[in-house]
């Protein structure tokens, strides 16, 4: 990075538009595989982020997602496979010379710097001059709403307060990539939500390609433009959102990702499965194995009050416009149906209800020894 | 809520704090007990200092200016600032910045080999135990196991002889400044490993990869970021080995036999009572001497610390 483009950055950093018209690096993370002994931490890991796009990995811990973020920031060194920035290799690349911004999850601004020399720390190493480190700070610090905090030091910060100004110091030295390493995960509910929003606005301002990493689905579903699902070491599914909960790809990815119900149902031939007295079709992946469980959204089941239905109502939980109605079934089943809370008046515990699947295509999973 | 839920003793609780009408004999006696209950745990330690510290400190100070009459005098503290004395507290203090400064910069670098060492765990137990026993080895058998080895007779000094190179030939003798100074990074050094292992642990993987993110180098690091959070206990730790190498007394005593002028040795001297009759208060005019030292290095200590540290107020 030269002087004259970071110089060029503080000057549209404060401002309100978008810093960097069309730009952005292409990401790709190619067949990435890590081992620590006998565990395989990444195993074949394969990821393309187009320019600005801001990606999430999520999975539960132990799978992956911060040594595949290790990898990109230079920090561990993958067995085999590469990551490609803008078409280049850059495995052999050292991680100070990468360009790449990282915010960590445990508070890591150095304690001994105030937080304008905290932002200013890696102009420094880019020997930018005195005058226009204490300028690209200052901007970067009021555009995360700290500028009167610039003199103070880490420990006279709130941990939300932190992050931000570590956000500002990774934005400083104009990344070509922004890694975040669960960054919200030590704050307090009300602070993440405020942080998390602040991250998405100024990473679509700057037009900085993101890779976000995160154990929190609701974070993940939020903020990336795609969001890639990782178990044991292998990425289970890379998809938007709203495919990502309509749509798993399998089962874990099904259960992972928002509230599964999962119904006793019994393979027929031709890729159907018959559940809670509807046959209806196989989506995806069919096990070989027998018996089976049918995977169900809250939202996706039917439920009618009747006499003598196939289930009895045991809670009901408000959640504003919707009502999760927890049922036991027949046979010591119990799901949870979610419904307009508007019309969930006589669905008090005790209440018999009869609950059934839609006809549309599902997901099927080997069922689970209890 | 408010008043009447109040927790006793906050601030505005009238029963106890308040100077009002409420205030009466009774809430003294338990403000009293209260504030006795607190100081209760240090008692036992400020017995301690007062009687191990404080009070022959005030012995020494006032002996110091005392003739054998009891009558006051400057006399002491005169003999005790000119000639053999003086060249003895300039030994001390030379002895004393050698054998905490070198120690202080090897000890550091061998706790960070130990620090940053692969297999981290056993090397570090092993060397800390080591470091244990090695920085409590002092006194004579410290002095007899140098005689054995770097004495003009010793093995070491005689197998470097049988190679070549005799010692002895090239200026060097154990019982001298130079022979103590090897000796005392006997036990300085591993007492530095010990004291800042901790201080070492301390710095956060974190802070070294945010400062590798950011472009900086290994050297960049150390001088922005490592180093300065290092250096308030760097300080202390040497503050610590100076004071350890200004008061040791016995290895000394018992390498030189009281040859090489050290104040240490020169008021063991005065308690053995080889004195000259009337000239018994000097003895405590050089433990004077010493608390000054003492006093000048802890505010030195005090102003570099505060300047190092001034981003933990």
């Amino acid at each position: 990075m030269t002087t004259n483009t970071t110089r060029d950055a503080a000057t549209t950093a404060a401002g309100t538009g978008p810093v960097r018209a069309g730009g952005g690096t292409s990401v790709l993370l190619r067949d990435l595989t890590r081992a620590f002994g006998v565990t395989r931490a990444l195993d074949g890991l394969s990821i393309e982020m187009a320019p600005g796009e801001l990606v999430a990995l999520l999975g539960p811990s132990g799978c992956g997602k911060t040594t595949a973020l290790r990898i990109v920031a230079g920090f561990e060194i993958a067995d085999t496979g590469s990551v490609l920035v803008d078409g280049k290799d850059i495995s052999s690349v050292p991680a100070a010379r990468r360009d790449m911004g990282m915010v960590f999850q445990s508070y890591s601004l150095f304690p001994n710097m105030s937080a304008q020399d905290n932002v200013a720390f890696g102009l420094r190493m880019r020997k930018i001059g005195t005058g226009g480190r204490r300028k690209r700070a200052g901007d970067l610090l009021d555009m995360v709403g700290l500028g009167p905090q610039a003199g103070q030091y880490p420990h006279q910060l709130s941990g939300g307060q932190q992050q931000r100004v570590a956000l500002a110091r990774a934005l400083a030295i104009e990344p070509r990539v922004l890694l975040l390493d669960e960054p919200l995960s030590a704050l307090d509910a009300k602070v993440r939500l405020q942080l998390r929003e602040q991250i998405r606005t100024l990473q679509q301002r700057l037009g900085t390609t993101t890779l976000f990493v995160t154990h929190d689905q609701e974070e993940a579903l939020s903020i990336a433009d795609r969001v890639g699902v990782m178990s044991n070491g292998k990425l289970e599914q890379l998809a938007a959102p709203d495919e990502l909960y309509t749509s798993p790809a399998s089962a874990f990815v099904a259960e992972f990702v928002g509230v599964m119900n999962r119904v006793p149902g019994e393979l027929r031939g031709g890729g159907m499965v018959t559940a809670l007295g509807s046959t209806m079709p196989v989506r995806g992946h069919i096990p070989d194995e027998t018996p089976v469980d049918v995977l169900v959204r809250p939202e996706d089941l039917t439920m009618q009050v009747v006499e003598h239905g196939n289930g009895i109502v045991t809670t009901r939980t408000f959640l504003g416009s919707v009502t999760r109605v927890g049922v036991q079934l027949d046979g010591d089943v119990a799901v949870q149906v979610d419904r307009p809370s508007a019309e969930s008046a006589a669905l008090a515990p005790g209440a018999s209800v009869s609950v059934s699947l839609p006809g549309q295509p599902v997901l099927v999973a080997t069922r689970r020894v209890s | 809520m408010g008043q009447a839920t109040q927790a006793p003793g906050s601030r505005t609780d009238p029963g106890v704090a308040g100077p009002g009408p409420a205030a009466g004999p009774a809430s003294r006696v338990t403000l009293a007990l209260r504030w006795l209950r607190l100081v209760a745990g240090v008692v036992p330690f400020g017995i301690y200092v007062t009687l191990g510290l404080l009070l022959p400190m005030i012995a020494v100070a006032v002996g110091a200016f005392q003739n054998n009459d009891g009558g006051f005098t400057f006399s002491n503290v005169s003999a005790a600032t000119h000639g053999i004395y003086l060249k003895g507290f300039w030994q001390s203090i030379i002895l004393s910045l050698l054998t905490s400064v070198i120690p202080g910069i090897l000890g550091l670098l061998i706790a960070y080999a130990i620090f940053t060492a692969k297999r981290g765990k056993v090397l570090r137990q092993v060397a800390i135990t080591a470091a244990g026993v090695f920085a409590n080895f002092g006194g004579v058998p410290l002095a007899f196991l140098f005689i054995a080895t770097l004495g003009s007779s010793g093995l070491v000094s005689q197998w470097l002889t049988s190679l070549g190179f005799n010692p002895y030939d090239h200026g060097f003798t154990l019982y001298s400044l130079t022979g103590v100074v090897v000796v005392y990074l006997y036990f300085q050094i591993p007492l530095m490993v010990l004291v800042i292992l901790p201080a070492l642990e301390g710095l956060r993987p974190a802070w070294r990869e945010a400062a590798e993110n950011l472009g900086a180098r290994t050297w960049e690091y150390w001088r922005y970021v490592g180093g300065p959070v290092l250096l308030p206990s760097f300080l202390g730790c040497v503050l610590l080995l100076f004071g350890s190498a200004l008061s040791a007394y016995a290895t000394t005593e018992a390498l030189t036999n009281g040859t090489i002028p050290l104040t240490a040795i020169q008021i063991g001297s005065f308690l053995n009572g080889n004195v000259i009759a009337g000239q018994e208060n000097i003895g405590k005019a050089l433990g004077l001497g010493m608390v000054v030292i003492i006093a000048i290095a802890m505010i030195v200590y005090v102003v570099m610390q505060r300047r190092a540290a001034r981003w933990l107020r």
